[in-house]
């Protein structure tokens, strides 16, 4: 178990920058996941931290020992790759072991640690097997397996869940955070998806462009976005973002220098009967998913917009609602697509 | 009228005369094919004296003999027309000119009678003479040959599956300086034919002592641009992954390529293994140019030199070349299917 | 840079850790130690060099070495094999060899016997190239039909492709024999004996025709590969549109199959100026110099004539390396074409 610190770094492919200057503090036992969309360089950046790629410039250390220029086996790192990268003639067994018997481990030892992972994994009934026999979460398991029994100092997870189907990820999600909570290891993770980020971290590291773009505590990201691109990242459906000074907004007073007023859909309230509506939205679409509903359509200026509702939204394409926002949950953005206030 | 042979599909469930005409120049390839190689098989069993018949008999047969009380000799048995028109088995004695003197085994007591040979038939029995596989066994060293040649064939596929792996792994998992320079230089190579550098890798192999030994047929053929390309396009389709996990695994470089890519390349190993076997078995002018002691021949170069001294022991030589064809043709039967669909992806033999 | 791969299980096959596999497995396992020892002196970089270092040697001592040597050789006189020693002396072996009244008759060079290789081989390469190139393609278009067994018959096909040249040889040998099979045959047809490999065209065409029946299985392998390639919805397409056979094959089975044909081709016709052993061993060049062909001359002219003459074996040799080397760009270039053509 380490902390792990970034200063500056950067990796460019020829003239393509791909990680744009990264500063990063780890703490001892911190699960934190690298967020961001496709192409933003976070597995880059994983890798880098890994060892797998040279830095183009900065420093990266582990334990407050500088490590840039370690190759990937000197770092004391595991990773869990996105395709497993089991190795496909071995056993599970084997597989598992393979890293220790690198170490020159004693046998037993050996042995030993194996059987203790299997079963921390249950894997113990296909120790014998080749990855080729096993279903997708149980090669995720002996991935796994492969970076626990080496005791690392740094997990890395590379898109763990991506290969999963959608029910075995939610269980799987569910084993990581209490594997978690079981070895207490610093834990690196790289997800696309931002309920996985919200679920498992500790403190999320929105990446854009090969740049941070926000770290902090799940609830912080949410709750206090620090600019536009983390806004619309993270939530679900997107946050509504709507042009400061236009029509829907009238009746509320923007700070000086906004640029873009912002919204969750969750915090904008379908106006009952009589209550004064903040902004007019004729409904396009409906969806109703049992718990919760959610009104899709274009506010009076036609600004595109969506509120959540109750279960009972009784409203069909065509008709006009009134929205009000919940005045404590207002985002403002400047020139610059910073948060403003707060 | 040859058009709709040369058509891939013909309609289903009928057969047509393009399928007859498809399936007579298949039965005459199987007769163009294996005819021939049948054909060396039955007259490697001939006695040498039914070798020389004209014309020759099909399958392997010999002159029944006798052993008639009173001769210490076997004696060849005849059918014997007799002046009364009748047909009678007698064993032949001798020969003089027109006439042979021939007994009747029955009564051996019986004084020889004179048969002029136009009368009398050899009687003949199918009989597979064993003696001209045994006997260059034991007089020639065909032994020693066949020896040479598997000595030769092992080896040198071990050290070509070794050294060319090495230079595919080099070539397929790492980026470095000169890669692209040795990538070239394996293509260049190539395209150059032992044929054409005989006199030079002569020199080279008598100046580091080799003259007359298996090693200067092995090693000048050990390395093999063909297998490298052959192995580096396979290991270039093995995931990225696998060679990172291994290096995050504190693996080191020989053991990545030992224990992950080499079991991993296993299919395009065995592919060069079997065109190494197939090259050193049957490599001829390098071997005729390089082995100049008859103790250090390979089963080619034996073969083809007893072709020159044994003109006239055609018996030997068949059987012996039955024998040099035997290990291939057994490695067909048993690889066929990989060797044909082996040649068939990469374009090579 | 987030990459979407599918699970490695798929992508290569597991293959079995059998007996043979464990044999290796510890046979290089003997080399963990020193490599790793290897790795710690040199790092990390100079490991793809330590891997291609084996290769290099070889290629280097015995491939390029001795081309440089040759070159050498071409241009010193002499009989001593050690280049040092020999005398410089120009191209007095290439104009040796271009030393010719008339290059139409062999008789009037110097070298006569190398201008009669040249023409020999041509000949040769000619006619092989038709009769391959034909009876290959017949065949793969027969074995590429819904016929039963067909596995077996591309076997048929194939495994001269395994015998050696010299037992291929001696098979054909023993059948073109005055009292072979094939006069045996003759006779009873009512013929009379032919000395096939004694009169000089017949010794060329059975030449010929052996080395065909040797190697016709494996281009029709490669060419079966080919047509095998062909998506069969073109086929249906085109019989769907009623278009006759001829035409479907005129016009769809020979364009698409093109690409297969010019490397089977351009192979046969390198093969072909190559030629040697099979040759060798069936008529040792003759009857006289009928079947002598360029590398008989280049062996003998080195190796196996009393005076060993490396210089204008060596020279021959150069001329050619030359057109072989013409040739195979030849091929990179038609392969290129074709990919070209293929991407647009």
């Amino acid at each position: 178990m380490a902390s792990l610190t970034l200063r500056e770094v950067t990796k460019a492919y020829g003239a393509t920058q791909i990680l744009k200057g990264i500063d990063l503090e780890v703490a001892d036992g911190e699960f934190v996941v690298f967020v961001g969309p496709s192409g933003c360089g976070k597995s880059t950046l994983l890798r880098a931290i890994a060892g797998l790629e040279r830095v183009t410039s900065g420093r990266i250390a582990i334990d407050g020992r500088d490590v840039t220029q370690e190759r990937a086996s000197e770092r004391g790192l595991a990773m869990v790759f996105q395709s497993y990268a089991l190795y496909p003639h071995m056993s599970v067994y084997r597989n598992i072991a393979f890293a220790l018997e690198n170490l020159r481990m004693p046998r037993e030892e050996i042995d030993a640690r194996v059987r203790r992972a299997a079963k921390m994994l249950r894997l113990e009934p296909y120790l014998d097997r080749k990855p080729g026999a096993l279903s997708g979460g149980q090669r995720q398991r002996v991935a796994i397996g492969r970076a626990v029994v080496r005791d690392p100092k740094i997990f890395l997870f590379d898109e763990p869940l991506s290969n999963l189907d959608a029910e075995l990820r939610v269980a799987t999600r569910k084993e990581l955070a209490a594997l978690h909570a079981e070895i207490g290891g610093t834990i690196i993770y790289v997800t696309h998806d931002q309920v996985e980020a919200m679920t498992l971290a500790d403190r999320i590291v929105v990446l854009q462009a090969g740049k941070v773009e926000q770290i902090g505590a799940p609830l912080d990201l949410y709750n206090r976005p620090a600019n536009r691109f983390v806004a619309g990242f993270i939530g679900s459906p997107k946050m509504n973002f709507l042009a400061a000074g236009s029509a829907p907004l009238a009746a509320l007073a923007a700070p000086a220098g906004a640029r873009t007023f912002g919204v969750r859909p969750e915090h904008a309230m379908i106006a009952r009967d009589g209550e004064a509506a903040d902004a007019r939205l004729s409904v396009d679409i409906v969806e109703r998913l049992g718990g919760e509903s959610y009104a899709y359509g274009a506010l009076q200026d036609g600004a595109p917009f969506c509120v959540r509702a109750g279960d009972a939204l009784a409203a069909r394409r065509g008709d006009s609602i009134g929205v009000r926002f919940d005045r404590a949950r207002l985002h403002w953005f400047g020139e610059d697509d910073l948060a403003l206030g707060a | 009228m040859k058009a709709s042979l040369l058509t891939r599909r013909r309609a289903p469930g009928r057969l047509d005369w393009t399928d007859i005409v498809s399936y007579a120049y298949l039965a005459l390839g199987v007769v163009m094919m294996f005819g021939p190689v049948l054909w060396l098989a039955l007259s490697s069993f001939k006695t040498p004296a039914a070798l020389i018949e004209f014309p020759p008999s099909f399958l392997p047969a010999a002159q029944r003999v006798v052993t008639v009380e009173g001769y210490a000799q076997p004696l060849e048995l005849y059918r014997v027309r007799q002046p009364d028109g009748s047909v009678k088995e007698m064993a032949q004695i001798r020969r003089v000119g027109l006439q042979a003197q021939m007994v009747d085994p029955a009564a051996p007591a019986a004084a020889p009678v004179r048969v002029p040979i136009e009368a009398r038939e050899p009687l003949r029995e199918i009989a597979f003479a064993w003696s001209n596989y045994t006997e260059p066994l034991k007089a020639f060293s065909f032994g020693r040959f066949f020896a040479n040649s598997l000595f030769v064939t092992v080896v040198a596929t071990l050290i070509t599956l070794l050294i060319n792996s090495m230079a595919a792994y080099a070539l397929s998992i790492y980026e470095f300086r000169g890669k692209t320079a040795a990538l070239t230089m394996v293509i260049g190579t190539l395209m150059i034919p032992i044929t054409i550098i005989l006199a030079p890798v002569y020199l080279v192999v008598s100046a580091i002592g080799l003259n007359n030994s298996l090693w200067a047929v092995i090693l000048p053929g050990a390395a093999t641009p063909t297998g490298v390309f052959l192995l580096r396009q396979y290991m270039l389709t093995l995931p990225r992954d696998l060679i990172e996990a291994a290096r995050m695994d504190h693996a080191s470089e020989w053991r990545i390529y030992a224990r992950i890519v080499m079991p991993l390349a296993a299919p395009a190993l065995a592919v060069l293994a079997i065109f190494s076997i197939m090259w050193r078995w049957n490599e001829f002018l390098w071997p005729l140019a390089v082995l100049t002691r008859s103790e250090v021949y390979t089963l080619q170069i034996g073969l083809n030199a007893f072709q020159g001294e044994l003109q006239t022991q055609w018996h030997y030589l068949l059987a012996m070349t039955v024998m040099t064809l035997l290990p291939v043709a057994l490695v067909f039967v048993f690889l066929q299917r990989f060797i044909t669909t082996g040649i068939a992806n990469t374009g090579m033999k | 840079m987030s990459s979407t791969q599918a699970p490695t299980q798929a992508a290569p096959k597991p293959a079995r850790e059998g007996l043979g596999g464990r044999v290796v497995a510890a046979a290089l396992g003997l080399f963990d130690a020193p490599m790793a020892w290897l790795q710690r002196a040199l790092g990390l970089g100079a490991m793809p060099y330590a891997f291609l270092a084996p290769n290099v040697l070889f290629f280097g001592v015995f491939v390029f070495l001795p081309i440089a040597i040759n070159l050498v050789y071409a241009v010193t006189g002499g009989v001593n094999i050690y280049p040092s020693q020999r005398p410089f002396v120009g191209a007095d072996h290439f104009r040796a060899l271009g030393d010719c009244a008339s290059f139409l008759d062999p008789a009037t060079c110097r070298e006569d016997h190398f201008w009669r290789g040249v023409r020999n081989t041509l000949v040769f390469t000619f006619f092989q190239m038709i009769a391959m190139v034909g009876s290959a393609l017949v065949t793969a278009l027969v074995l590429n039909r819904r016929i039963v067994a067909r596995g077996f018959f591309r076997a048929v096909f194939f495994f001269p492709v395994l015998l050696s040249p010299v037992v291929v040889a001696l098979i054909w040998k023993w059948i073109l024999q005055r009292d072979g099979l094939l006069n045996a045959a003759l006779v009873a047809a009512g013929g009379e004996k032919i000395l096939f490999l004694v009169e000089p065209t017949w010794a060329m065409a059975w030449a010929i025709f052996v080395s065909v029946w040797a190697h016709m299985g494996f281009y029709t392998l490669i060419l079966l590969a080919g047509l095998q390639a062909i998506p069969a919805d073109i086929y249906e397409a085109a019989e769907m549109d009623g278009t006759p056979p001829t035409r479907v094959f005129w016009r769809l089975t020979l364009p698409l199959l093109w690409p297969n044909l010019v490397v089977v081709l351009v192979l046969v016709l390198i093969r072909g100026v190559q030629t040697f052993d099979e040759v060798f061993v069936l008529t040792g060049g003759g009857p006289g110099t009928a079947t002598l062909m360029v590398v008989q001359y280049i062996y003998e002219t080195a190796f196996a004539n009393p005076v060993q003459n490396f210089g204008l074996a060596g020279a021959a040799s150069i001329l050619l390396g030359a057109l072989l080397f013409a040739l195979t760009m030849l091929q990179l270039a038609l392969a290129r074409g074709k990919s070209k053509e293929a991407r647009a």
